[in-house]
């Protein structure tokens, strides 16, 4: 059986904090994902990023992705932290962590996890530069 | 039917608000909504994409809208 610790939260996130809640006896193996705010993109300086989430839907669709995960993998534990409001270089916006009996299981659950949650999850960032800003994505 | 519409990122902005009142014809599907939102948003047709959630879940295109529903504009996502 999978546990999941799903959470959208607008307080900073904790790295260790969340290690310690995938740790338990039977896994052998934890993997994390710690996404944080870059200081540029494509050459402009960043100062901040601002995040907002459809936060009920953006749960249901990060629990999906930790079921999804779970049936592909013989997963212990998944957990998926996402911050949402006003973000500053090398904040965290974002923690995966999964735990497993071996570590294949915990490498390709975490990178499926944020690699989905970037396709999926109705959350949405606003790069404001020194010169302007913009919503990430949203224009071709 | 009157449908009051979220909008969030980008398609707020564009929509001026973060709840918008839409008027369709009841039985509406989907996909005339996006017609009707695209009609009274252009700026909407120039982003790269967008979807239509219906109480919380992604909608497909014809599936209908039900007064009550809760609907919401979701532009491209960015999470992560």
């Amino acid at each position: 059986m999978t546990t999941y610790d799903i959470h959208i939260s607008a307080a900073p996130l904790d790295v260790a904090q969340c290690i310690a809640g995938v740790m338990s006896p039977q896994s052998g193996g934890i993997d994390i994902f710690v996404g944080t705010v870059r200081d540029s993109t494509k050459g402009r300086k960043v100062l901040r990023l601002e995040f907002e989430a459809y936060e009920a839907m953006a749960l249901s669709e990060m629990q999906k992705i930790a079921g999804s995960a779970a049936a592909q993998w013989p997963l212990h534990a998944m957990l998926i932290h996402h911050r949402t409001g006003a973000l500053q270089v090398g904040d965290i916006a974002v923690i995966i962590a999964v735990s497993a009996a071996h570590r294949d299981a915990a490498f390709r659950a975490c990178r499926y996890a944020i690699d989905t949650l970037k396709q999926t999850v109705p959350i949405w960032k606003k790069e404001v530069f020194e010169d302007g800003e913009i919503w990430v994505a949203a224009h071709p | 039917m009157t449908l009051n519409i979220f909008a969030f990122g980008i398609a707020r902005e564009i929509m001026g608000g973060a709840a918008i009142g839409i008027s369709l014809p009841e039985g509406s599907t989907v996909e005339q909504l996006i017609s009707v939102l695209k009609g009274q948003f252009p700026a909407l047709s120039g982003l790269t994409s967008f979807a239509i959630a219906v109480n919380g879940k992604y909608a497909n295109i014809d599936d209908h809208i039900s007064p009550g529903d809760e609907v919401a504009i979701i532009p491209p996502v960015s999470g992560g």
